[in-house]
């Protein structure tokens, strides 16, 4: 029985040049317990999706139901709270006197103290929210979203100005909060957040869903691996039929070869072509993974970066 | 219940907080009367209105505080959309009511203290009043003050940072013209009949408790009521289409 859903949803926006459609038909089930990533490129429609399902927006077509209600009940009662993506602290206040005041406004909160230490925030929280870095400022802000103890908890991309540490920091308190049967829907285009921290992967693209499932298989989905090597003269045709090589492009002297297997294709490629050189193994950008599940490109707008999962140094050839 | 009460008192206590700000709104006035009044402080018929300049400027930059008061809880709004923290405590169970009620408390507890300062000076200068007279003073005032703090919410959910500094400005010096802030507009003439129609001419006006009988007239009270509902439902409206990001 799913308790909260997203049903044909669209939503658009007055662009420059004629609307943008942020959301082109979005269907989402959840359960209770459920923890769900909605993974997708900047621009996919996670965060209008979010706000719809918070009632910050009104979707132009499709409704939202969220344990029974509509958004807006379901905030008034209490029953939803959440980190939103861009977002700060108001001055003046202590971290203690800030997530009391939050508290304050939900009928069943957590302890602050309970909260305080949960979020690492215990030993700052007599300062006020104005002097603190922006590492202290994210994990207070956690403070407030998990301080108002509701049955669902919606963070939209919320580890995005974290360190390494405050990620896994984080991620731990949330898989805790989750742990007391709370159902938790957060956005992130980090694939190993959504891989390592919930049941199910909801993949956004261009306003759309593209896929829906355990994170396990999403991952198989869109986790795929690239090999570059230099390996000048060799056909390609060659190359494809390597073990777990499922393509291969030339790139001047280098060739690129998506793999299904890179550990049995790197084997394969070296017993077969021992000059080859400079070998690189990185996964897949999620961009390119959507290259191959939606078969267009991800129209990024110009300026935003894309994101590379899990790869160092990632030098993906365009 | 109580969360509302939590709500409003930490509302309160952030505004008190901030020094500079709050130096400076209930500082200027203050300075500035002293400026006017100071070197006048004996003239008991100012312009033939029948009151006192330091009476008359009491009340008048009384009302200028206050009115700066009421709008600067506008740019605490719009500070606090800039972080975003507009759209967090729509996600929150927090009403409306109890939002509006917070932002105009602590607007109408700055204009209070302002109000005292002021009266304080003016009774350094010589001001002197029945008791009954600084009350009916002070209750007209803060009536004449409510169309300024919708007109200070209404601003915040509207304005950027950037923006409301000039539109406060601008708006405060317009209402102080306008109202009789800087000199008496007269018994006639284009600026009085205007002035009958703007909210902060009554502020101004209710220094004419001094000469007996009634400061506001008819027309005052059907003003304010008339600026009041326009400007609260320019301020609700404002407030209920504010959950975009900004």
């Amino acid at each position: 029985m799913s308790e909260i859903s997203l049903r044909g949803l669209v939503k658009s926006f007055k662009g420059p040049s004629g609307p943008i459609e942020a959301v082109r038909g979005v269907d989402i089930e959840i359960a209770v317990g459920e923890t769900v990533a909605l993974l997708g490129p900047n621009g996919a429609g996670k965060s209008t999706t979010i706000d719809m399902l918070l009632g910050l927006l009104e979707p132009d077509a499709g409704a939202v139901s969220v344990f029974g209600r509509t958004p807006s009940d379901a905030v008034a009662a209490g029953a939803v709270g959440g980190m939103l993506q861009t977002g700060s602290l108001i001055r003046d206040l202590t971290v203690r006197e800030l997530v009391a005041m939050m508290a304050a406004l939900y009928p069943a909160p957590l302890a602050i103290d309970e909260v305080l230490e949960l979020t690492g925030t215990a030993e700052i929280a007599a300062q006020r929210t104005q002097k603190l870095s922006g590492g202290q400022t994210q994990r207070v802000r956690a403070a407030v979203a998990l301080v108002s103890n509701p049955e669902l908890l919606v963070l939209d991309e919320p580890t995005v100005a974290m360190d390494v540490e405050g990620r896994r920091a984080f991620w731990r308190v949330m898989r805790e909060f989750a742990a007391r049967g709370k159902t938790i829907v957060f956005a992130t285009h980090y694939l190993e957040e959504a891989d390592a921290y919930a049941d199910r992967a909801v993949l956004m693209a261009h306003g759309r869903i593209v896929a829906d499932g355990p994170t396990n298989e999403i991952k198989a989905m869109v986790g795929s691996r690239t090999l570059r090597a230099t390996l000048p003269g060799v056909e390609l045709d060659v190359l494809e039929r390597l073990a777990g090589v499922s393509a291969a492009e030339r790139r001047g002297e280098a060739v690129v070869l998506t793999c299904s297997d890179s550990d049995a294709a790197i084997r394969a490629l070296l017993a077969a072509h021992s000059a080859a050189r400079d070998i690189e193994i990185v996964a897949a950008g999620l961009e390119q993974a959507f290259v191959a599940l939606t078969g267009e490109d991800a129209e990024l707008p110009p300026g935003v970066a894309r994101v590379d999962v899990g790869a160092r140094g990632a030098d993906l050839a365009r | 219940m109580s969360g509302a009460l939590t709500y409003t008192r930490y509302e309160l206590l952030r505004t008190f907080r901030n020094r500079r700000f709050f130096i400076l709104s209930l500082g200027f006035p203050l300075v500035l009367y002293f400026v006017i009044a100071g070197p006048n402080r004996n003239v008991h018929n100012l312009s033939g209105s029948g009151v006192s300049l330091p009476l008359y400027f009491m009340v008048g930059l009384a009302s200028f505080g206050t009115m700066s008061a009421m709008l600067s809880s506008g740019a605490r709004i719009a500070s606090e959309r800039a972080v975003g923290w507009n759209r967090q405590l729509r996600i929150t169970p927090l009403q409306p009511r109890t939002y509006f009620r917070a932002k105009v408390l602590t607007a109408y507890a700055m204009a209070l203290l302002s109000i005292a300062l002021l009266y304080l000076a003016g009774a350094s200068l010589g001001v002197s009043l029945s008791a009954g007279d600084w009350l009916e003073m002070t209750g007209l005032m803060l009536v004449g003050l409510i169309p300024f703090a919708a007109l200070g919410i209404a601003l915040g959910h509207m304005l950027t940072p950037d923006s409301i500094g000039p539109a406060m400005g601008g708006g405060v010096s317009l209402f102080a013209l306008l109202g009789g802030t800087w000199f008496p507009l007269g018994n006639h003439g284009f600026l009085h009949d205007l002035a009958q129609f703007v909210p902060s001419y009554w502020l101004v006006q209710a220094s004419h408790v001094a000469l007996g009988g009634k400061p506001w007239s008819g027309t005052a009270w059907a003003v304010i009521a008339v600026w009041t509902a326009v400007l609260s439902s320019l301020a609700v409206r404002a407030y209920r289409r504010d959950t975009g990001r900004v």
